[in-house]
């Protein structure tokens, strides 16, 4: 099997314990052997690119120059949107790789030969679905996912080449693969609000009622995501909108604590008692759990 | 009339007398970002697209027009700048292919250099979440929602949360730190600006 070098980023020790969580249990049963990165430092995310475009490249390489092998993979599609655009800068403007080389004073990184993969991509394209078809022991029957990819896994597609942008299907196919049923919505691609969750909150309210109530119409019984920063938007905010009048009480799990079910892993072990609406009720209706 | 005369003639230019201040901006602009913010034709299929329009006082489009222009206080001081979420919707689906998200990330680079960023509570989360960089070389969550409350003034803002965050376990009580070489990093850029 492939070993990874794996890159947590920073929510996985906080508010997306259970991503990282339920990332570790999927991949030990799969046999995915991840090394977490030695030292592994912050991406930057929006504030470092936003404000310095230099440092947000720095941070990047200092991963890279970390990592343990060539072959990195994350499940936040934020840092895995930095890696792959600062990959994707550097390896078109060599002065700026210069540059950048200067400013982090890399210990062993040479090149820019590297491959960033969402988690994903390791268990859809590389593990395989037809592979993950013969090691699912518990079918998730029933169960209607809203598949919600955000932004950053997919835009821009020139550098992402992710998935289609507007109406990409890679988690929908995992669902199938697993015996769930994904349904089809609008909202796959539609911005949650991301950091502004924290300086002006309104807008992240005004955005995430809109993809909820999306989901519901869509007669979604709980919306899978593949983003800590989309996770909790999603999940947490939940509880303003609440105050507001507007009670969707719609779960949001993460999609490897969905994998992970249909793979006769331990609840306890996926962290889906951290999840702030509880998806028990509705998996249990659906004779999930 | 002669000089305009001649700036029409050529094609590549937008036949509109600007001053030479204003012509330096649009320059800097397109030059520091690496897009053809002139190739813009106010399509506004960036700003029918952007998830914050509803929010903005100028929206991306007539940002764009307003690079072109010379426009540099009216574009530097905008808090539209600052709300661009950086989704890359306007980058996905411009029909000039100019990188329109990375056009705002060179326009709040340089609305910070001159000292105009006008929207507080973006400056402060950003300079927040980059302090918590620094220091820990990894975001700390706690820390950092309690300096912003802190330094922006909204000390409440999500307190109510923090007891059902802890019950989850999702509210670390020490950092997980990463490699403090990141500190030359800062260090490096900070020499560069000098």
């Amino acid at each position: 099997m492939t070993a990874y070098a794996y890159f947590p980023g920073c929510s996985a020790h906080g508010t997306a314990k259970e991503y990282d969580q339920s990332t570790r249990s999927v991949c030990a049963r799969l046999e995915i052997e991840l090394n977490e990165i030695p030292e592994w430092v912050c991406c930057g995310a929006s504030p470092a690119h936003a404000v310095n475009h230099l440092l947000s490249f720095s941070l990047v390489a200092k991963n890279l120059d970390l990592s343990p092998t060539n072959q990195i993979v994350t499940g936040c599609a934020a840092c895995f949107n930095r890696f792959k655009t600062t990959l994707y800068t550097l390896q078109h403007d060599r002065p700026l790789w210069e540059r950048i080389r200067q400013i982090v004073q890399p210990t062993k990184l040479n090149g820019s030969d590297f491959r960033i993969a969402h988690l994903l991509e390791v268990i859809c394209d590389d593990f395989g679905l037809d592979n993950l078809k013969e090691r699912v022991v518990k079918p998730i029957n029933g169960l209607k996912v809203a598949c919600y990819y955000g932004c950053l896994l997919v835009r821009p597609p020139r550098i992402m080449a992710f998935d289609d942008p507007d109406n990409p299907t890679k988690m929908d196919e995992l669902m199938k693969a697993i015996g769930a049923e994904p349904v089809e919505w609008e909202f796959k691609t539609e911005c949650c609000g991301a950091f502004h969750a924290i300086p002006h909150p309104e807008i992240v309210l005004a955005l995430t009622s809109k993809i909820l109530q999306a989901a519901k119409d869509a007669n979604a019984d709980v919306i899978s995501v593949a983003c800590p920063m989309c996770q909790i938007n999603l999940d947490l905010r939940q509880l303003d909108l609440k105050k507001q009048g507007k009670n969707f009480d719609i779960p949001v799990l993460y999609f490897t604590q969905i994998l992970g079910l249909a793979l006769g892993i331990a609840e306890n072990e996926l962290g889906l008692d951290r999840l702030i609406i509880d998806p028990l009720p509705k998996l249990k209706e659906r004779q999930v759990v | 009339m002669k000089q305009l005369a001649e700036q029409i003639a050529r094609t590549d230019e937008v036949p509109i007398l600007l001053t030479e201040e204003a012509q330096k901006f649009t320059q800097e602009v397109i030059g520091r970002s690496g897009e053809r913010v002139d190739w813009c034709y106010q399509c506004g299929k960036c700003t029918a697209g952007c998830p914050v329009t509803f929010a903005m006082d100028i929206e991306p489009s007539r940002v764009m027009r307003l690079v072109q222009l010379g426009q540099e206080e009216r574009v530097l001081r905008s808090k539209a700048i600052w709300l661009c979420v950086g989704c890359q919707t306007c980058t996905t689906r411009c029909p000039q292919e100019i990188d329109i998200a990375k056009v705002m990330d060179t326009l709040r680079e340089m609305a910070t250099e001159k000292g105009y960023a006008a929207d507080r509570e973006v400056v402060t989360f950003f300079k927040s979440f980059l302090d918590n960089i620094r220091k820990y070389g990894r975001t700390f969550e706690p820390m950092l929602v309690f300096q912003y409350n802190l330094k922006s003034g909204h000390l409440f803002q999500d307190a109510d949360k923090a007891p059902l965050l802890l019950s989850k376990g999702k509210l670390p009580m020490r950092p997980s730190k990463g490699s403090m070489s990141v500190q030359r990093i800062f260090d490096a850029l900070e020499g560069n600006k000098r």
